[in-house]
């Protein structure tokens, strides 16, 4: 019991344990009751739309979280996080659109997209797709072997700063471009929509809403948790002695390419399952996903919640996301000047983002 | 239908006598008829050999026929003349409708008006229009293309008429002088030539035509195989002044004073829409100097791009220096902002830069290879750029401090340099050099509110690719995306091509963590 | 002890940003025919790289019902338009669409351009039970019960081009380059020319397939390439570049010289408003092939030309304040709505089923000059198609026209496979 008692500790003082406990407790219990058994006329019911937003808005937390681990906790910035994103949800899309089944325009057996290309046989890299157990190791394997191998050879070569940043967003470039070629074998351009079932449940009912929210919520818990864990732990020590003197830690005599490599490939599976989270919410994968504008976005909710906090990006992405949601329908023609201001005010005045501030006002009020 | 017309034209051109009027019912039949009866009225003009009958084939050419009630016009700058008898006609009459030429229609007036010009006695009209026959002429035109031979000395326009000669020749004609013919051929080198050798070839029985044919034919295609090779290696060094000219302004307000600039590429989209101003200030005030606009443009776009970057500087990117990522995210916001700014001034929509006069066409300088001048205008554009900034930056005061602010900045604020005010100008600098990049992209491609988007990812990658801080390097990598790509295009198609380089980035990088031009020694870190 | 409490004020404050939209976005308000009005929704990109072709079509919807409004409504009723923002961005286009159906509850919804875009709201609309109306030319191989394609099929735009640029009039063209952006309208199209060319007897080798990244910008290559195929007998290009692309690739036509005369460029994504931005006057000639062109001239077409030049002075829109210009999209958006409005009257019913019902058989004088009707069961309009070459104003000679309105194919007989579907939505034909 010792150890355990005492890495609960170490994550959480009690406080913090109620108020993480409070916030599942309003994902798990309170969303699914308001959603499921308000009726639709009370002003408390929770539309499915409203489901799905939250459920998006989640999944761009955990992205922003993992984000966050690699670059505001190791310093290092990828402007490609949207790949590994992208790569979660194109794996489990696969799954997603084999469960169409005969479902689709053509009544195939293939999706749509192989009947019109003509395709008779599965290309291979859709071997096994029908299982859903395949898809679940896709979704950590295709990210985290990609960034495993591009870290490996980037880290050993001591590629750093804006010269890494920018060779990933050369990769999630080319990615992009690649994943436009229909005969990539994904789509091209219009990627895998039209989903119908996972594990044969139809997923346009709220019933299967609320359970991809509920796992979506746990997912994000989870991360926060695992996050937690690694930045009290030794290793976290580790990757903050790294961001801010890199040199240093080596001739500590750390072999600060293995610290890197493992925190950067985390990062990219933990991005991947919030994709494969993301995709049968939003009902769309497609190369967009890729293109350098949405990792940029990613570093920008980091930015906006706070850097080097976990509960920091969680509230990026919601304020950031949530803002595009609202105002795009508000003021659809100039809620980029909003956003655009959002973000020039927050570099401006917080430094440290949105959880910079309520800690300054905190000191004030103390 | 062309050789009917010729025919009856030479037969016309011997007693060509002044005639006081087209006939009435041609002129209606070019002006109302489908597009069978228009080329015969198009035929039966020329044959009245009436000095008229050219003139009105022009306004047919160039879409200022109009027909009112029963009456044909050319209406030119909103005067009208009577097309059959030339009187001038007041008041313009209000319902009026074009006369529509269709590609055929169009393409059987520009034969008829190249061939009545061939026998002009100005020699640049003979050199067009032999230009324009050598093109793809009728066998009918045979004929005239001899008669002309006999008087024309002109030592360009010789060569073209015995072309098309011996293309003509091709078809008909004797053995000996269709094998004549087709070695001719082989001397000319164009795809014309290509394609007339191709529709010998078919259809023909006799071997040793055949064998001339494709003899002929292997020569023109190892010439046009070597030509189409040039042609890339410009279409490479275009895309690499281009790539170059949306670098340099990154690879100072990046490169050297380390703002992550996301806003560069709206940068370059103010100096493209300054462009867009002046020549609509120009159109509308001088349109006389039209041709000249861009003279004014270019310093206009420098200094409006420039004078945006500074205020920019001032208000926003002055607060973060030192804290490189960060100026990511205030610059991301810039360009949204500037982005919806551009959108509610001008509309979502593309605006229209025109090239002025002397930039738009191409210089033909291989058989098939056409060089468009706006690009050539821009590869020598860029490296004046090039070279100004060097000097800017090597042997001026502001180049110097702005050197030692790179280098040292507390260092130089202790010996004196205004190392704020450097910085402004610094900006200043790195942002007008943006501006003239949109002056210049104006020139081939869209200006629009997105123009700036499609540039900053590849802008990025060639700062990096070349070493942060290296001008130098820059311009290499410019030059080496763009050629590679380019040939990489050619072989393996656009989209792949452009996934490759980017991929021979990414290992590029490995090999050399720095760029090509690493900074050595301590600077590193 | 002080890190656990913000810790806990973290928490919070998400709780509270989440009420906040929670707040804004969920409780928007209900009831889609509240007192005298019906909301409708316009599912348009108002920024990102779509804007540049779908701000107008906002636009043009806003003056329509403008128009409708001030002749009394629909139904007596007064339209509210709800204008969102997707932002070119595919899944916010699922989102927006969700939130106009669940949210704002409207009538009907007038949107989406790109082809992903409409597959991405397409379950959406498929299990909200909603009504789009989609104004844009498209590849076809799709027929929904809820959605009505007032652009469009492929037979009805690209087929009758080719077949004009084979025949004499159009210059008797052998060979074919089909040039496109990478995407799934080019290729579908392509890929039905291509058995249609080879039904005319037209070989392999004198076909070429070429495709460019989006947003590519560089042309030099590929155009020397059309040259060098050119050499090989009287070409024609068949261009379905997506729109930004177009500027770069006809600026690279004109210079390079290669004219209409020689080798015609026809395109289907080319209107006025894509030649806005270029100059020309090289490129006379050069053709596209559409079911409306600006310089139609019939009385209706005057009609909505006149109205829309002064809506956009009034409206103050930039760019077409000066120089208003209409195209294609923006008249069958036009017909969209206003055969909306007709059916919704005829039904006597805002229900989707109703309307659905109700559409069919439905007629509308278009500016395009001829009597649109709505398809009586494939939800397609019947159009009439013209073909026109570039003047060198930016507008378009009509040098060809069907001889009266011709129906959608959805489901291309050049596509194998194609012949055993039916040309009408699923589950409408299952009721019967």
């Amino acid at each position: 019991m010792g150890p355990i008692s005492s890495t609960i500790t170490r994550l959480y003082g009690p406080r913090g344990w109620l108020a993480l406990g409070a916030f599942a407790f309003v994902l798990f219990v309170i969303f699914p009751l308001l959603s499921l058994v308000v009726p639709a006329g009370n002003p408390l019911h929770i539309s499915a739309y409203g489901v799905t937003l939250i459920g998006k808005i989640m999944c761009y937390a955990m992205v922003a979280v993992a984000m966050d681990l690699i670059w505001g906790y190791t310093g290092i910035l990828s402007l490609g996080h949207g790949l590994f994103f992208a790569l979660g949800g194109y794996s489990f899309g696969m799954y997603l659109m084999r469960q169409i089944g005969r479902d689709g325009q053509y009544q195939s057996d293939m999706p749509d997209f192989m009947v019109f290309l003509d395709w008779k046989e599965f290309p291979w890299q859709w071997w096994n797709s029908d299982q859903f157990w395949w898809a679940l190791m896709l979704v950590v394997l295709v990210p985290g072997l990609l960034a495993f191998v591009f870290g490996y050879f980037a880290f050993r070569s001591r590629v750093k700063g804006v010269y890494f940043s920018i060779i990933t967003q050369a990769l999630t470039y080319a990615a992009m471009l690649l994943f436009f070629r229909n005969n990539t074998g994904f789509g091209g351009n219009n990627g895998f929509t039209d989903f119908k079932r996972i594990l044969g449940v139809s997923i346009t009912t709220d019933g299967a809403r609320i359970v991809l929210f509920v796992i979506t919520g746990a997912a994000l818990i989870g991360t926060l948790l695992l996050g937690r864990y690694i930045v009290t732990s030794r290793l976290g020590r580790v990757l903050t002695a790294i961001r801010d003197a890199e040199a240093r830690v080596m001739f500590c005599g750390y072999n600060t390419v293995q610290y890197k490599l493992f925190i950067w490939t985390l990062s990219a599976v933990l991005c991947g399952i919030a994709g494969a989270l993301y995709v049968p919410q939003v009902g769309i994968i497609n190369p967009s996903e890729m293109s350098p504008a949405n990792s940029i976005e990613i570093a920008i909710w980091v930015a906006v919640g706070g850097r080097g906090t976990l509960v920091g990006p969680i509230i990026g992405a919601g304020l950031v996301n949530g803002a595009k949601s609202v105002f795009t329908q508000l003021l659809p023609e100039y809620w980029l000047y909003v956003l655009g201001l959002l973000f020039i005010l927050t570099t401006l005045f917080l430094p440290q983002g949105v959880v910079g501030l309520l800690a300054r006002l905190k000191g004030r009020s103390a | 239908m062309r050789g009917f017309l010729i025919a009856v034209m030479l037969a016309a051109s011997t007693c060509a006598g002044p005639a006081a009027a087209l006939e009435a019912h041609t002129v209606s039949k070019l002006a109302t008829g489908d597009s069978d009866e228009k080329i015969a009225a198009i035929g039966a003009l020329v044959a009245g050999a009436d000095p008229r009958a050219a003139i009105l084939l022009q306004a047919l050419a160039d879409g200022e026929l109009q027909v009112a009630g029963k009456r044909v016009l050319i209406v030119k700058s909103g005067e009208a003349t009577d097309a059959a008898t030339g009187e001038k006609v007041t008041p313009l009459p209000a319902e009026r409708e074009d006369v529509i030429a269709n590609n055929r229609v169009r393409g059987a007036v520009q034969g008829a008006l190249a061939a009545l010009k061939l026998v002009s006695p100005d020699r640049a009209t003979r050199l067009a229009a032999a230009k324009e026959l050598a093109g793809g002429a009728d066998e009918s035109v045979l004929p005239l293309v001899k008669k002309a031979l006999e008087k024309e000395g002109d030592p360009a326009i010789r060569p073209l008429l015995e072309q098309i000669a011996a293309t003509l020749e091709l078809k008909g004609g004797a053995k000996e002088s269709r094998i004549a013919a087709i070695r001719m051929l082989a001397q000319s080198g164009s795809s014309n030539a290509k394609t007339l050798l191709l529709s010998a070839l078919e259809g023909e029985k006799d071997e040793d035509i055949r064998l001339a044919a494709q003899a002929s034919l292997d020569r023109i295609e190892g010439r046009l195989a070597w030509n189409q090779r040039a042609g890339l290696l410009f279409a490479g060094l275009s895309l690499g002044s281009i790539l170059l000219l949306a670098a340099l302004g990154l690879a100072i307000t990046y490169g050297l004073m380390g703002v992550i600039n996301m806003a560069h590429g709206e940068l370059i989209m103010i100096g493209a829409y300054t462009t867009y101003v002046v020549q609509n200030l120009f159109r509308a005030q001088a349109p006389g100097a039209f041709d000249w606009y861009l003279a004014c443009a270019v310093p206009a776009s420098f200094v409006v791009a420039a004078a945006v970057g500074m205020i920019l500087e001032r208000t926003v990117i002055r607060w973060l220096y030192g804290r490189p990522l960060e100026t990511l995210l205030a610059t991301w916001g810039i360009s949204l902002i500037l982005i919806q700014g551009v959108r509610s001034l001008f509309g979502a929509q593309n605006v229209q830069v025109e090239n002025p006069a002397f930039m738009s066409g191409g210089i033909e300088v291989l058989a098939d290879v056409v060089l468009p001048w706006s690009r050539i205008v821009i590869i020598f554009f860029a490296l004046g750029v090039v070279a100004l900034m060097w000097l800017l930056l090597t042997r001026t005061r502001l180049g110097l401090y702005i050197r030692t602010v790179t280098q040292n900045r507390s260092m130089a604020a202790c010996v004196g340099v205004p190392t704020g005010r450097v910085d402004t100008w610094a900006f200043g600098l790195g942002s007008g050099i943006a501006g003239l990049a949109g002056c210049a992209l104006s020139q081939i491609g869209n200006v629009g509110p997105d123009l700036g988007q499609s540039y900053i990812v590849d802008s990025f990658i060639v700062v990096v690719f070349g070493g942060v801080g290296q001008l130098a390097g820059a311009v290499y990598a410019a030059l080496i995306l763009g050629l590679s790509n380019k040939m990489l295009e050619s072989w393996a198609g656009a989209v792949l091509a452009k996934i490759a380089v980017l991929v021979f980035i990414i290992f590029f990088i490995q090999r050399r963590p720095q760029g090509m031009f690493a900074l050595k020694g301590r600077a590193v870190e | 002890m002080s890190h656990r409490r913000l810790f806990v004020r973290k928490i919070a404050a998400f709780a509270g940003s989440m009420a906040v939209i929670s707040a804004l976005g969920l409780s928007a308000p209900g009831a889609h025919a509240q007192g005298k009005t019906v909301k409708v929704g316009v599912l348009h990109s108002l920024s990102g790289t779509m804007a540049i072709s779908e701000t107008v079509l906002k636009d043009v919807a806003l003056m329509t019902f403008e128009e409708i409004n001030a002749k009394g409504g629909v139904m007596g009723m007064k339209i509210e338009p709800v204008v969102v923002d997707p932002a070119s961005n595919w899944p916010l286009f699922a989102e927006k669409a969700r939130q106009l159906l669940t949210q704002d509850k409207v009538a009907a919804v007038f949107g989406c351009w790109t082809s992903v875009s409409r597959k991405s709201v397409l379950p959406v609309f498929e299990e909200l039970n909603g009504l789009l109306f989609y104004p844009v030319q498209y590849e076809g191989e799709e027929i929904s019960r809820n959605v009505f394609y007032t652009g469009a099929a492929p037979n009805q735009q690209a087929i009758p081009a080719v077949e004009y640029l084979m025949s004499k009039e159009g210059g008797g063209a052998k060979r074919w380059v089909l040039l496109g952006t990478d995407y799934v309208y080019p290729r579908t199209t392509n890929k039905i020319l291509r058995a249609f060319l080879k039904s005319k007897g037209v070989a392999e080798k004198d076909i070429d397939e070429k495709y460019t990244p989006f947003g590519h910008s560089d042309y030099q290559t590929i155009v020397a390439d059309v040259k060098k195929f050119a050499a090989g007998g009287k070409t024609a290009v068949v261009s379905t570049i997506n729109g930004d692309s177009n500027v770069p690739f006809y600026k690279e036509l004109g210079n390079q010289g290669l004219k209409a005369t020689e080798v015609p460029v026809v395109a289907f994504s080319v209107g006025e408003e894509e030649l806005r931005g270029v100059d020309t006057k090289p490129l006379v000639g050069h053709l596209a092939a559409w079911n409306y062109f600006m310089s139609i001239k019939n009385p209706a077409n005057d009609e909505f030309v006149k109205k829309w030049a002064a809506y956009a002075k009034k409206k103050n829109i930039a760019g077409h304040k000066d120089k208003p210009l209409t195209n294609d999209p923006m008249e069958a958006t036009y017909i969209g709505i206003h055969m909306w409005k007709q059916a919704v009257e005829k039904a006597k019913s805002f229900d989707v089923a109703k309307v659905s019902e109700a559409m069919s058989g439905q007629t509308f004088t278009a500016p395009s000059g001829i009597t649109s009707r709505m398809d009586e069961k494939n939800h397609h309009l019947h159009k009439a198609v013209f073909i026109g070459e570039v003047k060198a104003d930016g507008q378009f000679n009509v040098v060809w026209k069907t001889s009266g309105p011709v129906k959608a194919q959805p489901w291309s007989p050049f596509i194998a496979g194609n012949d055993k579907k039916k040309d009408e939505p699923a589950l409408m034909a299952e009721k019967k």
